[in-house]
C-alpha cells in the first residue's frame, strides 16, 4: 500500500526514534500518546479488579474471596478507575493531542510542565501499584475517616500519596489548558469560534484547578492524622469525621464533572460531524459547560444526606443538584436538535455518541432520583447508586472516550481503524454495558447494599445477569485494543480529513508534523461551517 | 563558548511555541496567577478546618492562641514584609536592566526569607520545650480537655509548616534567579522569571499576613486568664 508515502513525510512520529526521544519529549502529541498508553494500562488493571468483583458476585455465599479481599478489590477498582483512568482519560490524551491543534497552536503553553504532569501521573501510579502489590487498601475509594485514619490495617498512606501526586498531574494539565486557551489561539480564532470540545476542556480545567488542591490538602490531613494521630478527623480528640466527608466531596463531586465534561465535548464534535450540521445553539452548549463547572462546585452535600448534615443544608444541596441537571439537559436537547434534518451517517464514533446520549440520559435522570432527599434515604449505599454513576462514568465518559478515540485515530496514527470490527465492538459494548448495569438499578431499589460480597439468594438472578453482561463488556473492550493495535500496521492509510470535518486539526496532514501546521492557520469562519470543507470524504455507515 | 552562552540566552528568551516575547511573557504570568489560585484553594482547605474548629472550641482555641508569642510573630511579620519590599526592588531593577542592583536585592530577599525561617525554627523549638507539640507528650495547662488544644497546635504546625515549606521553595527559586542574574541572563527585555517569582514570593507573604492574625492575634482581646 502507501506505506512508502507515509515514511517520507515528516510527522511527529518519525521526528525522532528511541526511548529517549519519547521520554524526554516536549511535543504535546507524543505526551498524549504516553498518556494513552498509561491510562490504557490502568484501565485494564481496574478492569481486572472489576472482573474479580463480578465473578465473586455470581453466588450469594461469598465463596471466592474473603470479606477482607473483597473490600480491597472494590477499593482498588474504584481508585484505579477514577484517579488513574477516568480523570486523565479524555483531557490528558485527546485533549492534550487536540486542544492545541483545534485552536491553531504549535503546542501547549507550557510543554515542559505538560511532560512533568505525565511523570507525576506515573509516579503517583507507581505508589498506587506498590500499595496494591504490597497487600492492597480496603477503605473504599472514598477514604472515609476514622476508618482510613485509625482502624484500617492496609496501605492507606502509600495509596494516598499516589493520589496526592497524581492530583498535581491533573492540576498542571488544567493549568496548561486554561493558559493555552487564553493565550495561544491562532489569528481569528475568537472564543466563539472555538470547537465545543475546547470549551468543555476549558470548563474541565477550571474544576481541575479549583477542586484538586482541596483533595490534596484533605489527603495531606489524612496522612498526618494516620501517621501522627493529630486528631483533625478523630472524635476522640475533638475532631469531626464528617468534616472529612465535606472536604472529600468538595473535590470528588466536581471530579465527576472532570470525568464527564470532556466526554460531552467529544460528543458535541461527533454529533456535528456525522450529521454534517453545526451544533444547534452553539452558545448555549458552550456556556452549559461553564455552568456545569460552576454549579458542580455547589452540590457536594448531596453525598451527605444521611450523615450529620442538617436537613436545611440537605434541602439546599438537593435544590442545587437539580439545578446542575439544567445545563446537562441543555446539551442533550441541543445534540438531538442538531440531528434534526441532518445528513446522518452511522460511523463507529457516531454509534458511540448515540450510546453516550442514551446512557448519559439514564445516568443523569437517575441522578435526579438520588438528589431528592426522600428517595436517597432509601437507596443510599445501594446498587442503585452504583448503577447511577456507572451509567454516567462508563455509559457516558468511556463511550465518549471510545468514540473520540476512533474519530481521531486516523489523525493520531495516520491509519483508519477497521470499520466493521469497530461497529461490532460498539454494539457489543452497548449491549454488555446495559446488561451489566441495568439489573443493578433493580438490585439497588430492592435493597442490595454496595460493598458486600454475600447477599440474600433471591438477588442471585440479577447478579448473574450483571456478571454475564460484564463478560460481554470485557469482550467489547478487548476487541478495540486488538484491532486498533492491528490498524497501526495494517490499517488503511488515512488522508488529512477522512470525515470531512471542519476543525483545524483536520487541516493538516495525518499524522501531523511536529509543530502541527506548516503555517499557522488564520481562522475566518465559525466552528462547524461545513460549506468550508474541501476534499474527499470517505463514505461510511 | 561565546556561541554557547548566546544560544543559552536565546533559549531563555523565546520558546518555540510562542510567536512573540510579549505573548510568552503574558502566558507565563497568567500561568503563575493560575498556579497561585490553586495555592489559595490548597491553603483554603486548612483555613476552613481552622475556622470550623475555632467555632466549635472558641475558649480552648483562645487560650492556645494567646499562649503563642505575639512579639516574635510580629517581628517575623516585619521581616517578611521587608522581604516583599526588597523583592519589589529586585523586580524593578530587572525591569530597568540594572544587573548589580538585581543581584543585591535578590540576596537581601533571600537573607530576609532565611531570617524568617530561622525565627520560625526558634518558635517551633519553644513549642517542643513547652510540650505543645501534638503527640504523646502533649500537655497544655489550664484547659480541661487536651483534645481541642492539641487540635489547635496541630493546625498551627500544619499551617505554619506548609507556609514554611513554601518559603523554602521560594528561597530555592531565588537561588536559581540569583545564579542566572549573576551571569547577566536577565535584561530589561527578558525578565519574566524575576517577575513571576516575585508574584510567588508576595503570595507566600500574603498567606502569612492571614496566618499571623488568625493564629496569634485574634483572641488577644478576650483577656483570658
Amino acid at each position: 500500500m502507501n506505506t512508502a508515502a507515509i515514511e517520507e513525510r515528516e510527522t511527529y512520529l518519525n521526528a525522532g526514534y528511541g526511548l529517549k526521544s519519547w521520554l524526554l519529549t516536549k511535543d504535546h502529541k507524543r505526551i498524549a500518546i504516553l498518556y494513552l498508553i498509561t491510562v490504557t494500562f490502568f484501565f485494564f488493571i481496574g478492569g481486572i479488579f472489576a472482573s474479580l468483583i463480578r465473578i465473586e458476585l455470581l453466588t450469594p455465599q461469598g465463596d471466592l474471596v474473603s470479606s477482607d479481599t473483597y473490600n480491597k478489590l472494590f477499593t482498588m477498582h474504584g481508585i484505579t478507575m477514577i484517579f488513574f483512568f477516568l480523570i486523565p482519560s479524555i483531557p490528558a490524551t485527546l485533549g492534550n493531542f487536540f486542544l492545541p491543534m483545534m485552536i491553531g497552536a504549535r503546542d501547549l503553553a507550557f510543554p515542559r510542565i505538560n511532560l512533568l504532569s505525565w511523570y507525576l501521573l506515573v509516579i503517583g501510579g507507581l505508589f498506587a501499584i506498590f500499595a496494591m502489590l504490597a497487600g492492597g487498601v480496603d477503605t473504599g475509594w472514598t477514604f472515609y475517616t476514622p476508618y482510613s485514619t485509625t482502624y484500617s490495617n492496609t496501605w492507606v498512606i502509600a495509596t494516598a500519596i499516589g493520589i496526592f501526586v497524581s492530583g498535581f498531574s491533573s492540576i498542571l494539565t488544567g493549568l496548561n489548558f486554561i493558559v493555552t486557551v487564553h493565550r495561544m489561539r491562532a489569528p481569528g480564532m475568537t472564543w466563539f469560534r472555538m470547537p465545543l470540545f475546547v470549551w468543555s476542556q476549558y470548563a474541565t480545567a477550571i474544576i481541575q484547578v479549583l477542586g484538586t488542591p482541596v483533595i490534596a490538602v484533605t489527603l495531606l490531613l489524612v496522612f498526618c492524622e494516620r501517621a501522627f494521630h493529630i486528631g483533625i478527623f478523630d472524635p476522640a480528640l475533638g475532631g469531626d469525621p464528617v468534616l472529612f466527608q465535606h472536604m472529600f466531596w468538595f473535590y470528588s463531586h466536581p471530579a465527576v464533572y472532570i470525568m464527564v465534561l470532556p466526554g460531552m465535548g467529544v460528543v458535541s464534535e461527533l454529533i456535528s460531524v456525522y450529521s454534517r450540521k453545526p451544533v444547534f445553539g452553539y452558545h448555549f452548549v458552550a456556556f452549559s459547560s461553564i455552568a456545569i463547572a460552576v454549579i458542580g462546585f455547589l452540590v457536594w452535600g448531596h453525598h451527605l444526606f444521611v450523615s450529620t448534615q442538617s436537613v436545611y443544608a440537605g434541602l439546599v444541596f438537593s435544590f442545587l443538584s437539580y439545578c446542575v441537571a439544567i445545563p446537562s439537559a441543555v446539551k442533550v436537547f441541543n445534540w438531538t436538535a442538531t440531528l434534526y434534518k441532518g445528513s446522518i451517517s452511522f460511523a463507529t464514533p457516531m454509534l458511540y455518541a448515540f450510546g453516550f446520549i442514551g446512557l448519559f440520559t439514564i445516568g443523569g435522570l437517575t441522578g435526579l432520583f438520588v438528589a431528592s432527599l426522600g428517595f436517597d434515604v432509601h437507596v443510599t449505599d445501594t446498587y442503585f447508586v452504583i448503577a447511577h454513576f456507572h451509567y454516567v462514568m462508563v455509559g457516558g465518559t468511556i463511550m465518549a472516550y471510545m468514540g473520540g478515540l476512533h474519530y481521531w485515530w486516523p489523525k493520531m496514527t495516520g491509519r483508519l481503524y477497521p470499520e466493521g470490527w469497530a461497529k461490532l465492538s460498539a454494539a457489543i459494548i452497548f449491549v454488555g454495558f446495559n446488561l451489566t448495569f441495568f439489573p443493578q438499578f433493580i438490585l439497588g431499589y430492592l435493597g442490595m447494599p454496595r460493598r458486600y460480597h454475600f447477599y440474600p439468594p433471591e438477588f442471585q438472578v440479577l447478579h448473574v445477569l450483571s456478571t454475564a453482561g460484564a463478560s460481554v463488556l470485557a469482550v467489547g473492550y478487548l476487541l478495540p485494543a486488538i484491532y486498533l493495535f492491528w490498524s497501526l500496521r495494517y490499517g488503511e492509510v488515512a488522508g488529512a480529513n477522512p470525515w470531512g470535518a471542519t476543525g483545524l486539526e483536520w487541516k493538516t496532514q495525518s499524522p501531523p508534523p511536529v509543530h502541527n501546521f506548516d503555517e499557522i492557520p488564520v481562522v475566518t469562519h465559525e466552528a462547524y461551517d461545513y460549506s468550508t470543507v474541501v476534499g474527499e470524504v470517505i463514505e461510511v455507515g | 563558548m561565546a556561541d554557547q552562552a548566546h544560544a543559552q540566552v536565546e533559549t531563555l528568551a523565546l520558546r518555540e511555541q510562542f510567536d512573540t516575547p510579549e505573548q510568552q511573557k503574558e502566558t507565563s504570568t497568567l500561568g503563575m496567577w493560575i498556579f497561585l489560585i490553586t495555592e489559595v484553594m490548597f491553603f483554603g482547605g486548612l483555613f476552613l478546618v481552622y475556622t470550623i474548629y475555632r467555632n466549635v472550641y472558641p475558649t480552648v482555641f483562645g487560650r492556645a492562641s494567646t499562649s503563642l508569642n505575639a512579639t516574635i510573630g510580629a517581628v517575623n511579620t516585619a521581616v517578611l514584609l521587608c522581604s516583599s519590599f526588597t523583592m519589589v526592588l529586585a523586580v524593578r531593577s530587572a525591569q530597568l536592566g540594572k544587573r548589580k542592583a538585581l543581584v543585591i536585592f535578590l540576596i537581601l530577599t533571600m537573607l530576609l526569607g532565611l531570617m524568617f525561617l530561622g525565627v520560625k525554627a526558634y518558635e517551633w523549638n519553644e513549642k517542643f520545650v513547652e510540650h505543645h507539640v501534638p503527640g504523646t507528650h502533649f500537655h497544655f495547662e489550664g484547659v480541661a480537655e487536651q483534645g481541642p488544644a492539641q487540635l489547635f497546635f496541630s493546625l498551627y504546625f500544619a499551617m505554619t509548616g506548609l507556609h514554611a515549606l513554601h518559603m523554602v521553595v521560594g528561597v530555592g527559586i531565588l537561588s536559581w534567579l540569583l545564579y542566572h542574574a549573576v551571569r547577566g541572563r536577565f535584561t530589561a527585555e527578558y525578565m519574566t522569571p524575576v517577575d513571576i517569582a516575585g508574584l510567588y514570593w508576595h503570595f507566600v507573604d500574603i498567606i502569612w499576613i492571614f496566618l499571623f492574625p488568625l493564629l496569634y492575634l485574634i483572641d488577644r482581646h478576650m483577656n483570658l486568664p
